[in-house]
């Protein structure tokens, strides 16, 4: 009985911190929020072999499981580093192995020289009238908060639960930039007018499947996200000196952190157990994933706030940065589903709606 | 990750599951600790080494090789199957770990044997109306007298006190000595003259605690645990040591599930609890933390299994979380049944035998006792997270 990382999921959870803290600190985060240009910190991953995580070494990847991918996706967090990986990494990948369609794709994932993005938004809810049709191989409508905005191919999910992909630049196709509070994740909305697509699947557990991998790894993102505002937090009070001592001698600040602390560690072995259910408990996978998401993001709001005001007026600032990662767990909150509507579909998974 | 337990363990599984199926119509169902059934099961369970597990047998005990998958697979088991799983009690969890740690070789032939088997009840006498979170300031004096020390003071939440039979008590014996190093842990007779044991009633009705007043009570000098002035050590020695015996580790999901099941049974205005979206909404909260605690205790059993310290702030959150959520869980249930909720006592209305309101109060209780939340944070900042400690106030 174990539960716990192996040596390997130890190292290379290490080994992507490391790269993260010497390639992309938050001096680089900053340049990225101005310029949008993070692909030198995504080769660098995809030579870590980050791109390959979870195509299989059939399909020419390193076929790890989805606990090491949830791993990354905590370190990324943790810098809140910009890079498609979500999106090109592991959104893709999976429709793509799940359906079983287009495989050959995936060596060009793996090798960093394709880079995908994910048109999901609307089968979490649509607000604004969005979403896409499907006519023969045709795609038309728009589509929203797209993630990422450099992609050379989008996954594009259509109004019967479908998925498509769709090229940079195919007939019919425009995109714009949607300014948002997260800088390190750009978002794009998609007008498609008859656009041609390559279907994917059109099996809605497909679907699925990619929203319970894509909420897990969102997850544990915000668990880093949330753990580094902890330990930014502690350094802080730990250094930060009024009334002649630390202030986090002050029980009104320590308290503060001992309730992240408390918050965020059962977090940990939450995401760690979805991204196993992933692999070895799939019946559980979808239940994980939602009650995952939505806790990790109810615990990152309370982080998110909590550590910024240990910060005092140091963390409202846009000097020390903190701002970035408040703004990440802001982000995951609401994508793929926020933490009501993934509840809801928890009660529904379990047979608590009534039909 | 392997979430399983392999075969030895399987295999002791079913042993487990087999002695409850042939002897489990043996456990006595009452609460009466003196009863002959309740004595009778003890020993059978210590027999086939299902309590007093790890005791080593010259004391008493079954004289197993400390395994703690071993006593989870006894604790779910007897969970699953509602049977009574032996005594506790503060004698059996705290006292006899201190003695095989801290006691002389008389001490545990004298002791550890009839406490295990139940014929000898413990109740604790640490904390004091003046010395709660703050125990090391404690106020109730031992002085020796010829061969006898002599006990005045008071001690508070003696739990089981009124019906102990001995008890094991934090005195000071060395005034002048700086707080922690003026205490002594002595062991004496509820029988001895010039003890006062006053009921305490909590908020639920129940009063399992005491007040327990001493007016020169004299013990037998050689009735001390470790050496005089050492008593904090003594206290603290079984702080790291994990006991043998543990509750039900799927309490919280049981109570969880319960709860779900409830918010089904129960209607307002004809529409069932769960069909309101803000009462599905509660419990899917409730649900997503009581998983993060489930995992959470997962991985720090699978942390003591492998002798590592990896989990350490885990381990170090889940008194302070577990009693939370349990109260906000009870909580939850009493909102779905509105006015039904607040039935106690012989109400006839009464869901579930009131268990909802007990509990709902009782760990509140517990998020108090025990170290109170307060401190428990305290303890995750301090040593947890290595923040500094609150400066001293020197009194004037």
């Amino acid at each position: 009985m174990e539960f716990g990382l192996s040596e390997e999921q130890t190292l290379l959870q290490d080994s992507v911190r490391r790269f993260l803290e010497d390639n992309a600190p938050l001096d680089r985060v900053r340049a990225f929020a101005d310029e949008a240009d993070d692909s030198d910190i995504w080769q660098g991953l995809i030579d870590l072999g980050i791109g390959g995580l979870l195509v299989s070494e059939d399909n020419g990847g390193i076929g790890l499981g989805h606990l090491d991918a949830v791993l990354v996706a905590e370190a990324l967090g943790y810098s809140a580093t910009p890079a498609p990986f979500l999106s090109t990494a592991v959104l893709l990948p999976t429709a793509l192995q799940a359906a079983g369609a287009h495989t050959d794709m995936l060596a060009d994932l793996v090798s960093g020289s394709l880079r995908a993005g994910a048109a999901l938004a609307e089968s979490n809810g649509d607000r604004l009238n969005g979403g896409v049709s499907c006519a023969g191989s045709n795609l038309t409508g728009t589509t929203r908060f797209v993630l990422d905005s450099k992609a050379d191919v989008y996954l594009v999910t259509d109004s019967d639960s479908g998925l498509h992909l769709v090229d940079q630049g195919a007939s019919g196709l425009s995109a714009r930039k949607l300014s948002h509070i997260d800088a390190t994740r750009p978002l794009t909305e998609l007008t498609l007018d008859n656009t041609p697509a390559r279907r994917v699947s059109d099996d809605p557990a497909v679907l699925q499947r990619v929203l319970t991998v894509g909420r897990t790894m969102l997850a544990a993102d915000t668990l880093g996200a949330a753990q580094f505002m902890l330990d930014a937090a502690v350094a802080y009070a730990n250094d930060r000196e009024q009334f002649n001592r630390p202030i986090g001698s002050f029980q009104a600040v320590k308290h503060m952190c001992a309730e992240m602390a408390a918050e965020i560690e059962p977090c940990r072995a939450l995401v760690w157990y979805a991204g196993h259910a992933l692999d070895e408990a799939p019946e559980e996978a979808e239940l994980m994933a939602l009650q995952s998401k939505a806790h990790t993001s109810e615990v990152g709001k309370f982080v998110a706030k909590t550590a910024t005001e240990v910060h005092g007026g140091m963390g409202f600032t846009d000097l020390v940065g903190l701002h970035y990662w408040f703004k990440r767990i802001g982000f995951n909150r609401q994508m793929l589903g926020n933490p009501e509507f993934l509840r809801e579909q928890a009660a529904r998974v379990q047979g608590l709606v009534a039909a | 990750m392997d979430l399983s337990y392999g075969p030895e363990y399987e295999a002791f599984r079913e042993e487990v599951s087999a002695f409850l199926k042939t002897h489990g119509d043996k456990a006595p169902k009452g609460s009466d600790m003196r009863s002959k059934a309740v004595l009778d099961w003890q020993a059978l369970l210590i027999e086939h080494g299902y309590a007093a597990r790890t005791i080593p047998r010259e004391y008493g005990g079954y004289g197993a090789e400390p395994d703690i998958l071993k006593s989870r697979i006894i604790a779910e088991e007897f969970a699953s199957a509602q049977v009574n799983s032996g005594l506790g009690g503060q004698g059996i969890s705290m006292l006899v770990p201190t003695l095989l740690e801290m006691g002389s070789e008389e001490q545990k032939k004298r002791f550890i044997a009839p406490t295990i088997r139940g014929e000898m009840i413990w109740c604790q006498g640490y904390s004091e109306p003046g010395a709660g979170s703050d125990l090391a300031s404690l106020k109730t004096k031992a002085e020796l007298d010829g061969d006898e020390w002599v006990v005045n003071g008071q001690k508070i939440w003696t739990s089981t006190a009124h019906i102990a039979d001995w008890i094991f008590c934090l005195v000071r014996t060395e005034p002048d000595a700086p707080k922690h190093q003026g205490i002594s842990f002595l062991l004496f007779s509820m029988d001895t003259p010039g003890i006062e044991v006053r009921p305490l009633v909590d908020m639920t009705g129940n009063a399992n605690f005491n007040e327990t007043f001493f007016t020169d009570v004299r013990v037998p000098k050689e009735q001390i645990v470790g050496a005089r002035g050492q008593g904090w050590q003594v206290a603290n020695s079984i702080l790291g040591f994990e006991r043998d015996s543990l509750g039900d580790p799927n309490a919280m999901l049981s109570r969880l599930n319960r709860l779900t099941e409830l918010m089904r049974e129960e209607t307002v205005d004809g529409q069932r609890v769960i069909d309101n979206p803000i009462f599905r909404d509660r419990l899917m909260r409730i649900q997503g933390r009581v998983m993060s605690l489930r995992f959470n205790e997962l991985r720090v059993l699978s942390d003591r299994v492998s002798g590592k310290s990896d989990a350490r702030l885990a381990r170090m959150v889940s008194k302070l979380q577990g009693t939370e959520l349990r109260h906000d869980l009870e909580a939850l249930a009493i909102d779905a049944l509105g006015e039904l909720g607040l039935a106690y006592g012989d109400n006839p209305y009464l869901r579930d035998k009131g268990t909802w309101q007990y509990y709902y109060m009782f760990f509140l209780g517990l998020i108090i006792g025990g170290g109170t939340s307060q401190i428990q944070k305290n303890i995750i900042s301090e040593r947890g997270l290595g923040m500094p400690k609150e400066p001293k106030i020197e009194r004037k």
